[in-house]
């Protein structure tokens, strides 16, 4: 592929629609969707059928021929987003079309200063916030354009967007907060939507970039989408609606698992009986034969959660997302720990709200003994004495933690003691691969007991759901 | 051609066209749909359950006068079920009514070829779903429901209808489609399926309506509910789609309800008929619990409010 075809700023007229298309499905591809020739194919002949004036129905047709799984669309967005911005951007420099107006930086420098002076700050404001309240698209970005023009000065910016974004929000005193004092005609009065916010940043933004790309005259290099943006939620706090999402589709993966490696891996044997009955339909010639249903595998699952600071939020969410599965396991007992271990089955059969669960386990468990610190020989030894009788080949066991030992003695015999005696064993640390192993990480000392699994987006989440519920290598 | 079908002209004209069967689409519905028409590409349809999905189908093949033909997926449905199957019971009789003339055994040999030849012919083929809409001389509209509830082997079977519209019956050759059929396959996300079955479809993602078109929807099944309820209903119902149950509360539950409501004679949704009635939204014993306590607390102030002001 040569460089000059797909360079960022293409020369005028030689660009169709199809190689512009081809461009976007390699963004797409970049990102992880899967796009393939066919599909390409199917997008073109699909545009051919519609009018390409409506916005909105040339989005849609792209994402019906291209993002085929919910996950895939909403990366289609942003990346729709992106390509085409940055694709009107790169024909407005190629056609030497400028935008008039303040945001050209032009070295008169002294009369932005008096023309923003003049500016009715405050007017501009109540202005903004009306629109964020009512949603108002187009107010919205003309009034982004206004504010950059009275505060984004050139000079003053500080070259990098997100920064000067938020300097611009400072200045305009925008809040998602009430404020009860101010008159009621105010739209501030009763706090700005957080929609509505996040919208008008996006707004700026975009703006901002825009006079950038005016300015330089090139794109600025697409990075790729921020890797956080899928991550686990981590925040106590942070987005429940994002874990309810994650807990209903892995009930419903969860629930077919099963069946999904039952086809290849079919060994039923014939029902007799069955058999008999359906050979009277022709004349007692058994010509179908009936087959004994593969019931789906529900394994006895021991969960271990490390509940110390650092890796607190990770283990409670983990364990909601365990409890939500529960009734893909026969059978299921979860533990929390930090220097000693404590039960927290019934928690959950109590608690249904994510928050909740949270608060009753840092009041009801009493984990931490003196120091705080986790202290993983002494969980071993005690999780033995609770469940001793209990553990056996078909059990799995699963521990969530960072192995993160504080210099205290591993005790990775014990930990292999436990390991033999359960069928299976999880080790989910939620800290990226890279860290592992590093400062008072032991990781490296329990891997040749378990299987190790790194876990911290939701996609490594669903891939150990999975692993989880198909049957033991070389085992089964 | 004597074919009622209908060809849409535009999106916007086939919306016009869904809604007028009582249908109301989103705007991507609309698009995908008449992509489908258009192209001659099986769509496939995904999201939660209850959103309308198979109602779509139905209101497809409404709108282009054409006949609906049902698949309903499920754990174990082979190709005997799904696409054709020998009669067995009518080729033995076939066999056992015809003893031939006996005793020579020249005309033995001929018979049986007849025979071989005659019960091997469509006369006694079971026409399943698939075969019939591939078979059908009008256009029919093939709805494919939960296909996610298969095994992989089916999927891989259906490659070849999708793409070539085709079928191959070992004794009889090549049944190949005399009309194009609009396929719709629906699924409810419960497996991923395959790459290539979702390569040769157009998707279409529904999800739960926002609430100014639940509104619509349920204003125009249930019209004779106060403008005030409706909201309420729909608000409410949104709230309790945003709890984490079992079963979150479809729109046919929504419609449900507000029949439901209407024939309590209910004015307003407070604390005591959410009591009576949630159990039409809400189907599981633990959701109940849920669902009483987050929700019907909030309606409990909004009850104790209009009680006061109502005297």
């Amino acid at each position: 592929m040569s460089e000059a075809l797909h360079g960022r700023t293409p020369p005028p007229g030689e660009e169709g629609m199809a190689a512009r298309l081809t461009d976007f499905a390699r963004e797409l591809r970049v990102e992880g969707v899967a796009t393939g020739t066919s599909e390409l194919l199917d997008a073109l002949q699909a545009l051919g059928e519609i009018s390409w004036t409506d916005p909105d129905a040339f989005r849609e047709t792209l994402a019906a021929t291209l993002a085929k799984s919910p996950e895939d669309r909403r990366v289609f967005e942003l990346i729709f987003e992106r390509f085409f911005f940055h694709a009107a951007e790169a024909a407005a420099v190629r056609e030497d079309v400028r935008e008039s107006g303040p945001s050209t930086p032009g070295g008169d420098g002294d009369g932005f200063q008096e023309q923003a002076g003049d500016f009715d700050v405050e007017m501009l404001r109540q202005e903004i916030a009306r629109a964020l309240r009512d949603g108002r698209e187009g107010a919205m970005r003309d009034l982004a354009r206004l504010a950059i023009a009275a505060f984004g000065r050139p000079d003053e910016g500080s070259g990098v967007i997100g920064v000067d974004v938020q300097r611009i929000r400072r200045r305009l005193g925008l809040r998602p907060e009430p404020h009860p004092d101010l008159s009621p005609a105010d739209p501030r009065r009763d706090g700005l939507p957080r929609e509505g916010l996040r919208r008008f940043e996006a707004l700026l933004r975009r703006e901002l970039e825009r006079a950038q790309i005016e300015r330089t005259e090139t794109l600025p290099a697409s990075r790729p989408l921020n890797e956080l943006d899928r991550a686990l939620p981590s925040g106590p706090a942070q987005d429940l609606a994002a874990v309810h999402r994650v807990v209903a589709q892995l009930k419903r993966r969860l629930k077919t698992q099963g069946q999904e490696h039952r086809g290849a891996r079919r060994r039923t044997h014939v029902d007799i009986r069955r058999t008999m009955r359906a050979s009277l339909q022709t004349g007692g010639v058994p010509i179908v034969v009936k087959e004994r249903p593969v019931r789906p595998r529900r394994p006895e699952i021991y969960v271990l959660c490390d509940v110390s600071t650092s890796v607190t939020s990770a283990s409670v969410f983990f364990l909601s997302v365990l409890h939500a599965l529960h009734d893909a396991f026969r059978k299921m007992r979860s533990f929390v720990f930090i220097e000693r271990i404590s039960e927290v089955t019934g928690v959950f059969e109590r608690e249904r709200d994510f928050r909740a669960v949270s608060e009753a386990i840092a009041r009801d468990a009493g984990v931490a003994d003196v120091s705080g610190y986790t202290d993983y020989g002494r969980v071993w030894k005690e999780f033995r004495q609770q469940v001793e009788d209990d553990l056996h080949r078909r059990a799995t066991v699963i521990v969530l933690g960072d192995a993160r030992t504080n210099g205290r003695d591993p005790r990775a015999d014990l930990f292999a003691v436990i390991a033999r005696e359960a069928g299976r064993t999880f080790w989910l640390n939620p800290e990226p691969r890279l860290y592992w192993n590093y400062g008072d990480s032991v990781i490296s000392a329990y891997e040749p007991h378990c299987e190790a699994f790194e876990c911290w987006t939701t996609g490594q989440l669903e891939d150990f759901v999975k692993a989880l519920t198909t049957p033991r290598r070389g085992g089964g | 051609m004597a074919i009622m079908s209908v060809t849409p002209a535009s999106a916007p004209d086939l919306a016009d066209r869904l809604r007028s069967t009582g249908y109301l689409p989103g705007e991507s519905t609309a698009l995908v749909s008449f992509l489908a028409t258009r192209l001659g590409k099986p769509v496939l349809v995904e999201g939660p359950a209850g959103v309308g999905k198979t109602q779509l189908a139905k209101a497809l093949a409404d709108v282009l006068g054409r006949r609906l033909v049902r698949l309903q997926c499920y754990e174990g449905l082979d190709e005997a079920k799904a696409l054709y199957e020998w009669n067995y019971r009518k080729q033995l009789l076939r066999i056992q009514a015809d003893p031939g003339t006996a005793g020579e055994a020249a005309g033995r040999a001929a018979t049986w070829r007849e025979v071989q030849d005659d019960i091997f012919s469509e006369e006694f083929l079971l026409e399943r779903p698939l075969m019939d809409a591939i078979a059908s001389p009008e256009p029919v509209v093939l709805l494919i429901d939960e296909i996610d509830k298969t095994d992989q082997e089916f999927e891989a079977m259906l490659l070849e209808l999708l793409s070539d519209f085709q079928i191959t019956v070992p004794e009889l050759g090549r049944v190949e489609a005399r009309t194009r059929p609009v396929v719709l396959l629906t699924s409810n996300n419960t497996r991923e399926l395959t790459e290539a079955l979702k390569r040769r479809c157009l998707y279409l993602w529904l999800d739960y309506p926002e609430p100014e078109l639940e509104l619509e929807i349920v204003r125009l099944h249930a019209p004779d509910l106060g403008g005030d309820v409706a909201r309420k209903l729909v608000e409410v119902v949104q709230l309790v789609r945003e709890l984490d149950l079992k079963k979150p509360p479809s729109i046919a539950e929504s419609i449900d309800w507000a029949r439901a409501l209407l024939l309590l004679g209910a004015r307003d949704i407070d604390q005591d008929t959410f009591r009576e009635t949630m159990s039409v939204i809400v189907k599981h014993r633990t959701d109940l619990d849920v669902v009483a306590e987050r929700v019907g607390v909030k309606l409990a102030a909004r009850s104790a409010n209009g009680a006061a002001a109502g005297g």
